[in-house]
């Protein structure tokens, strides 16, 4: 990866307020709209706003990408101090690698929530929520 | 410099309007459209923010499998939210 240096604090900034602005329209669409699929579809935004929440944390201005390459490796000796401060110029990789099992399990939640939109409407034959009164399938 | 900033700038209004708008349409399979505009937008925002990893996934599994599968049950269901073609097919 290419690094790129910009003015951090307007980019940051708006990073931060579109991954809000998501989170809030997802959050809208779970607790307003009255279809099952429009709920599962607002759960679906609210964590990809949560994703992007996240990865933006975990940046650095600067920063590279924390994979280790055969050519940063080459001509270094191999001390201690050059082990210790290897991944100085790398954004944060911890961040990254929860957001990575967090979509995964993000896809099986939504799949688990439409299986079970199907079952409710072959057995009710509605989808509005209004009309799903008792409780027994 | 400028053009990039301009360019991440509408990439991530492109991003809080496709939100709007899925949140927004009455017709599900629109909306479900407009949730894999969010996705692809967002691998371009994890590439930008130095994720590549993160980033191919979300493309992955974001774009294709969630749209796959929300397609499948709007399929087996009904198509529109407010349910005006329900009546009719009773």
């Amino acid at each position: 990866m290419e690094q790129t240096n910009f003015d951090i604090s307007i980019v940051e900034y708006g990073f931060f307020v579109s991954a809000i602005l998501v989170i809030l329209v997802g959050l809208y669409g779970a607790l307003v709209k009255k279809s099952l699929i429009k709920i599962v579809i607002g759960l679906s935004i609210l964590e990809s706003g949560v994703n992007l929440l996240l990865i933006t944390i975990g940046y650095i201005q600067g920063g590279t990408a924390p994979v280790f390459s055969p050519q940063l490796l080459k001509d270094m000796p191999l001390t201690l101090e050059n082990i210790r401060n290897l991944g100085n110029g790398m954004v944060d990789p911890v961040p990254q690698a929860l957001v990575l099992t967090a979509i995964v399990i993000g896809f099986g939640v939504t799949a688990v929530a439409l299986s079970l939109v199907i079952r409710l409407y072959r057995h009710h034959h509605t989808l509005v929520i209004d009309e799903i009164k008792n409780l027994k399938w | 410099m400028i053009i990039y900033l301009i360019f991440l700038f509408v990439l991530l209004a492109l991003m809080v309007g496709a939100a709007i708008y899925s949140i927004m349409q009455k017709d599900l399979l629109y909306a479900v459209i407009g949730t894999g505009v969010i996705s692809l937008v967002l691998s371009v925002l994890f590439l930008i923010l130095q994720a590549p990893d993160v980033a191919l996934t979300e493309a992955a599994i974001g774009v294709a499998l969630t749209t796959i599968i929300f397609i499948i049950t709007i399929r087996n269901t009904v198509r529109y939210e407010d349910e005006h073609d329900r009546k009719e097919n009773k």
